[in-house]
């Protein structure tokens, strides 16, 4: 893959003078060995791959800060007891504790992000297939970038359009669906006459999610082996037969790390819910009602820029418990990955 | 494919009575008849999935109208070249001049310290890395990628605050924390562009005895940094939308501030976020000179700049792509 496994020549003589290039450089039998492994690097050579291996190290290095700061950070709130916190902290005066203030901060997290999922996932996969199976091959790329502006629109830019347009455009249907299915215990309880409410920041996250499921999904989508895809047209399946039969089960392990990546970045958004959602502190399903739920991530860019030090502690901490659920969301997605990377070697 | 619509000529007759006539023919007539129950959910399905797409291109188009549309109307010279500052109740003034400035140089500072390291780690993954450690970065910097924009603000945060003491906030926690968003994206790019470097041109040149380092800055760099240059630039067009981080670790401000090592900064997200936030503007109805909603054409403003700003980021990426790559990466 890389050029290390093959020059012998530059391995025994690096950075050697170039008329040495043209003639075999004299074998030296105490170097035989030693050549066909790695080769000897000096001077600026072995500077560089330093530096450049610790670039990489780096990597590690920052994220492991990331969460040793974090903790550091928290450490007062987390070790603190519930009455000293709940008086210094002004934004917990209804909480009896830490874990009575995360829970339904994390509840909310979940709930927002599995709605964008649920709307998003089947979107997406439709959107993928068109672009992979339907659309003119001249088209696709187009159309896959098309879809990937989507992504290039700042979050801040969508809960303003959310909050502004979004909103008011779509209180009627919340409050048609409150009305006729307003038994389902989701749609419960009083509408709100705003439509700043869960489900729409579920449908604006949805959006904002949509183009990493659809380019992921549509990699594995074009993965899919022709030859089968061939046999099953042979065989007189229409295109939808052979999609089923060939590209969805070929696909299904690739669209679920999609969908988990979605989700990874549907529970860490921040501004479209900030700026929609009318918040509450509540374990509540009811999708239509105002003043029910809060996500992590809004939270804290809402109480932040007022917190005090120990309120900002607090803050970290239901921070640090967003990034241990979007770091084991995405881990896992990723290992699905990897494991179908090995299995997809045919390719 | 399988269902053309084929006008049914030969329905279903029996293969026996036509055979006679033309048995070629008939087969394979026959063979491309679908049968209706089947032929109707593949074009349903069709419907469906070519409806879903024109669905994702609804939001897309609403919110492009809506921020054309609204932001025009204070889109103007004054408008980018004025701060806020004594800009009060509904006046009809103020601007983003302070925002722009605070965006460009968090955004550049956060390039400078993340392209280093992202394209350092691209080299070491690409030409030198394997065994467990390169597999960790691989691994890791595909999980960095997922960190919430707003967890990378409380790190930059917590960061300095270990450092400096509680209560920051600066230009460069902001860029620190824009980096760390920044530096898994611009490790992506840059590791499939050097992939892309065929290998015949190192080891053409390592056989040439030149050193190694030289062979990766003089060769596989050289023949990658449109694809380099590319990447980066659609990295800062993503973080340069970062609002969250910046809110806390930046803070606000109304007045013209460069100095990225000391106070609040106005930023362009975060300036569209405050001005919405602030909400209409309570006028007296005597007061003429008083417009209600100053705030919200101000937020629509500001993110169609920011918008435009994203945009030909993007553009100017593809058009590096388009000239300056290289003939044999096609």
């Amino acid at each position: 893959m890389t050029a290390t496994t093959s020059p012998a020549p530059a391995g025994t003589d690096p950075g050697g003078p170039p008329e040495s290039a043209g003639s075999r450089p004299p074998r030296r039998s105490l170097r035989g060995p030693r050549r066909a492994g790695r080769p000897v690097e000096r001077g600026a050579s072995r500077v560089f791959r330093w530096t450049a291996t610790g670039a990489g190290a780096l990597i590690l290095v920052v994220l492991a800060a990331v969460a040793v700061f974090l903790v550091v950070k928290a450490m007062p709130a987390l070790t603190a007891s519930s009455g000293e916190l709940v008086d210094s902290v002004s934004f917990m005066r209804n909480s009896s504790s830490l874990a009575d203030y995360v829970g339904p901060l994390v509840f909310g997290t979940v709930l927002a992000a599995v709605l964008a999922l649920v709307l998003a996932v089947p979107v997406a996969i439709a959107i993928a297939l068109f672009i992979s199976h339907y659309a003119p091959r001249r088209l696709a790329s187009g159309l896959g970038y098309v879809v990937d502006l989507l992504a290039a629109v700042p979050s801040v830019v969508y809960g303003l359009w959310g909050a502004m347009v979004l909103a008011p455009l779509v209180q009627p249907l919340w409050s048609w669906l409150g009305s006729t299915l307003g038994w389902i215990p989701l749609f419960g309880g009083t509408v709100s006459p705003t439509g700043r409410v869960i489900l729409t920041v579920g449908v604006v996250l949805a959006v904002m999610i949509l183009p990493i499921i659809t380019a992921v999904s549509r990699e594995v989508f074009l993965q899919t082996p022709r030859l089968y895809e061939e046999a099953a047209l042979a065989l007189g399946a229409t295109r939808w037969e052979m999609i089923r039969m060939t590209v969805l089960p070929f696909g299904r392990s690739g669209v679920v790390s999609a969908a988990m990546l979605g989700l990874g970045r549907a529970l860490g958004e921040t501004m479209a819910v900030l700026m929609i959602l009318s918040q509450g502190f509540l374990y509540s399903f009811l999708l239509l009602a105002a003043g029910q739920q809060q996500t992590i991530a809004a939270n804290i860019a809402a109480q932040f820029p007022e917190a005090s030090d120990m309120g900002m502690s607090v803050l970290i901490a239901t921070g640090l418990a967003l990034f241990v659920i979007t770091l084991v969301v995405n881990m896992s997605a990723r290992a699905i990955v990897a494991r179908r990377k090995d299995f997809s070697g045919a390719n | 494919m399988a269902a053309t619509p084929r006008p049914t000529a030969v329905s279903p007759t029996s293969p026996s009575s036509s055979a006679v006539i033309d048995p070629a023919k008939d087969l394979a007539t026959l063979l491309r008849q679908v049968d209706p129950r089947r032929r109707r959910t593949d074009r349903v399905m069709r419907g469906v999935i070519t409806g879903a797409f024109a669905l994702a291109m609804l939001p897309l188009l609403s919110v492009a109208w809506t921020v054309v549309s609204h932001g025009v109307e204070r889109f103007d010279l004054y408008f980018l070249s004025h701060s806020m500052r004594g800009v009060y109740g509904g006046i009809d003034a103020g601007g983003i001049y302070h925002a722009i400035v605070g965006t460009v140089e968090i955004t550049l500072f956060a390039t400078l310290i993340s392209v280093p390291i992202g394209l350092l780690t691209a080299i070491y993954l690409v030409e030198y890395g394997r065994g467990p450690l390169a597999r960790a970065v691989t691994f890791f910097v595909d999980v960095m990628t997922g960190i919430p924009s707003i967890v990378a603000g409380l790190f930059a945060y917590a960061l300095f605050a270990v450092i400096l003491g509680p209560g920051i906030r600066m230009g460069v926690v902001g860029s620190v924390a824009l980096s760390v968003l920044m530096i898994p994206v611009v490790v992506r790019s840059s590791e499939e562009m050097l992939r892309l470097v065929p290998n015949e041109l190192r080891e053409a040149a390592l056989a040439l005895g030149v050193p190694r380092w030289l062979v990766v800055i003089k060769v596989v760099l050289r023949t990658a940094v449109a694809g380099i240059v590319t990447g980066v630039m659609i990295a800062v067009a993503r973080v340069i939308g970062e609002t969250a981080p910046l809110l806390i670790t930046v803070g606000v401000a109304d007045s013209i501030n460069f100095n990225l090592f000391e106070g609040r900064m106005m930023t362009l997200p975060v300036y569209v976020y405050r001005q919405f936030q602030q909400g209409l503007i309570p006028c007296s109805a005597d007061d003429a000179s008083c417009i209600a909603t100053i705030t919200y054409d101000r937020a629509w403003a500001a993110a169609l700049t920011l918008i435009l700003l994203v945009m030909l980021l993007n553009l100017v990426a593809r058009l590096v792509t388009r000239f300056f790559a290289p003939k044999t990466i096609s």
